[in-house]
């Protein structure tokens, strides 16, 4: 008798525990979010400048999110895509993490790309920009929390032709997927407003010296636009002043070129290089306001393109799990949550997701100005929802190849 | 016209540089026979120890001395503690020599961040000078004439010194020199901090064209390896003329065959170990 009434307790309590509520048990449970960065090698100051926004962001936060801890697995990629795939993997088998910000560069994000898509983990791209990620190539699980590539020069080349007046300009750009694509962007608008790219020039990444290259620039342009991304941008514009260029071709940038991360390194020398992009330090709303002094108060520098990407993607993170009210066991709604993300206060203003997933958001004309003493992006045109097809119909736009090199065509190359 | 002279004044500029880097790396392999894999980390981190000095408010000329003394003296430790334990095993050498170099990378990049750091030319030889035209960096100009200087100096040490004869009797022929009592392992040593010490002057010098950056290292070792491969090994004549003529295939192949920029550099050292394998100014090793 006793002994039955013992086994009908442990059946009860079993049911009774497979009865509660899943949602109950996950409470308890950290969300589990993988980062991965890069520590090491010629990349490693952008990785840092994520890692910076990442760390101001959980701090906020208190290590909490839509009212459940928040565990960070930090991974550093040393910027090699092999190293990079093995790192995903060990996040995603190892340590269990549910969703994934990064990598950090483009190569890195196409390595990891048929993982993502065969684990099927929810991946936010904090930097990433290459076009056909979003584009021709789209990853179901994978979102961008910055622009594509070409998003901002769209913007620019509109604007060296219709309101600077340019005709004719030089483009001086990164020999990778980055630089071409930056560079195809901006001379595919530029050209359509009537403006001619006469000069090309393309300089290995790790390239010792620009002095080659500059020697080079025709002297009849009207400008020069240099689309160069991490460190380089420094070099380039301290070599393009002492080749006594500056002040005789006006120089344009891309976002990266005179990014926040890099400015304080430049010196008089960047002074009034116009440049585009979806962010600027110097951004005047509340948002903003509040994310530059936390980070200036935490690192005493401004935010640049790498640590607002990190924070961005992580804002996103944040509204996506406060859409699904933390839920993230659910992944497919968790991931439907993440496509649907709107922002309208985010620090770079509203920001939206396409149906690529890829960010619609403001792109804003920047030139280097002297600010309380030190070197600033400072907001001069504002084009409002830009989206990655600029102007274009989605379609058209997809049905060319993809920006490279050699796509648009340049015809008015002069020799 | 212009064209060619700022691209040949280029060549010169980026041969300088390169002179500095490569007549450590042919100094040290000349004598020891060393392919010495931490060269291009002496360069970067003499970079940098010169641009703690200027930050904090020294000249550019104490930012040369403090680069030579700090990455000589580290070159003295390495080889002590490291190499010399090592003699008579090359492989293990290089190995451990390549084990340094990424002690010396990873230790750079915690102590001084990621960022680039430009660094500023001595103020004296800021700006440019007029040619036909054009303006082209006083400081380029300098840099030739200071390699110059550095090649006379090592060409003085060589072959007016005794120093020098007993380092030139261990690279023609080591065991004959230690057999008429040629003390090998101090020059080993004083080798090893001087080859050290030049890579450490040469990153400094460079610095202001070349800004110091992670990753510098790893970008200057292979053209270094291609200068002195070129030049013949342990020759600083051939690394001397090795520099410049890279300094101008490089330039000139850039600029001309855009598209080709990195093969330019690799092809003439191929070419050159094909049809002469000890390179232009090698001699035929023992």
């Amino acid at each position: 008798m006793l002994k039955k009434i013992h086994l009908k307790a442990v059946a009860l309590a079993v049911t009774g525990a497979l009865l509660t509520p899943a949602a109950f048990a996950a409470d308890k449970a950290p969300i589990r979010v993988g980062f991965l960065t890069i520590k090491s090698g010629a990349l490693a100051a952008g990785g840092k400048q994520m890692e910076e926004a990442i760390n101001l962001f959980m701090k906020e936060r208190n290590n909490t999110i839509a009212g459940r801890k928040v565990e960070l697995f930090v991974a550093d990629t040393s910027g090699q895509p092999a190293v990079t795939k093995t790192k995903t993997q060990e996040l995603v088998e190892k340590d269990k993490v549910q969703v994934i910000i990064g990598p950090l560069a483009a190569f890195e994000a196409i390595a990891v790309d048929d993982y993502i898509k065969k684990v099927g983990v929810p991946v936010i791209s904090p930097s990433a920009g290459a076009e056909d990620l979003t584009q021709r190539k789209p990853n179901p699980w994978f979102v961008r929390g910055v622009g594509s590539s070409a998003q901002p020069s769209h913007a620019l080349g509109e604007y060296a032709a219709k309101d600077l007046k340019y005709k004719r300009i030089a483009i001086i750009a990164d020999d990778f997927a980055f630089g071409h694509e930056i560079a195809a962007g901006f001379q595919r608008t530029f050209e359509e407003n009537g403006g001619k790219v006469v000069q090309k020039l393309w300089t290995p990444l790790n390239v010792a010296d620009y002095g080659t290259y500059i020697g080079q620039i025709k002297p009849n342009v009207d400008a020069v636009f240099a689309a160069f991304a991490g460190g380089n941008g420094v070099k380039f514009v301290k070599q393009y002043s002492e080749y006594g260029l500056k002040g005789k071709i006006p120089l344009l940038g891309a976002m990266t070129t005179v990014d926040e991360g890099i400015l304080p390194f430049m010196g008089d020398d960047a002074l009034g290089v116009i440049s585009t992009g979806w962010y600027s330090a110097n951004l005047n709303n509340a948002a903003n306001a509040k994310f530059v002094k936390d980070f200036n108060t935490a690192y005493k520098k401004d935010p640049g393109y790498y640590s607002m990407g990190a924070y961005g993607a992580a804002l996103m993170l944040e509204q996506a799990l406060k859409d699904v009210k933390g839920n993230i066991e659910d992944k497919n709604a968790f991931m439907a949550a993440l496509r649907a993300v709107q922002l309208p206060n985010d620090p770079r203003g509203k920001v939206t997701l396409d149906a690529l997933g890829n960010p619609i958001m403001d792109i804003y004309i920047r030139k280097v100005e002297k600010k309380d003493g030190k070197l600033s992006n400072v907001v001069i045109k504002t084009y409002p929802a830009v989206s990655q097809f600029w102007t274009y119909k989605t379609k058209d736009f997809l049905s060319n190849p993809v920006y490279s090199r050699d796509y648009p065509p340049a015809n008015n190359l002069e020799n | 016209m212009s064209f060619w002279l700022i691209q040949s004044l280029n060549s010169l500029a980026l041969g300088g540089v390169l002179f500095t880097l490569a007549a450590g790396f042919s100094l040290i392999f000349g004598l020891m026979r060393i392919a010495n894999l931490s060269h291009g980390a002496y360069f970067m981190l003499g970079a940098y120890v010169g641009l703690s000095v200027i930050e904090a408010g020294h000249s550019f000329f104490l930012a040369i001395l403090a680069a030579a003394v700090a990455i000589g003296l580290l070159g003295c430790v390495v080889e002590r503690v490291i190499l010399r334990r090592l003699a008579g095993n090359s492989l293990s050498q290089v190995l451990a020599t390549l084990g340094v170099a990424f002690v010396i990378a990873d230790c750079s990049l915690w102590f001084w961040g990621g960022d680039p750091r430009p660094v500023a030319a001595p103020s004296f030889l800021a700006g440019g000078v007029q040619i036909l035209g054009q303006t082209f960096p006083l400081y380029r100009i300098a840099l030739v004439i200071f390699s110059i200087f550095v090649a006379l100096g090592l060409w003085l040490l060589l072959d007016k010194t005794k120093l020098g004869v007993m380092i030139r009797a261990s690279v023609d022929d080591r065991q004959m020199a230690q057999g008429i009592g040629v003390p090998a392992t101090k020059l080993f040593s004083i080798v090893f901090c001087l080859g050290a010490a030049l890579a450490g002057v040469g990153g400094i010098a460079a610095a202001p064209i070349l800004s110091v950056y992670p990753g510098l290292d790893a970008d200057m070792l292979p053209i270094a390896l291609v200068v002195v491969i070129l030049g013949g090994l342990g020759s600083l004549l051939g690394a001397f003329i090795g520099s410049f003529l890279i300094g101008f295939i490089y330039s000139f192949g850039q600029a001309l065959f855009p598209d080709l920029a990195y093969i330019i550099l690799f092809l003439p050292m191929l070419i050159i170990l094909a049809v002469r394998p000890r390179g232009l100014f090698g001699k035929i090793s023992a």
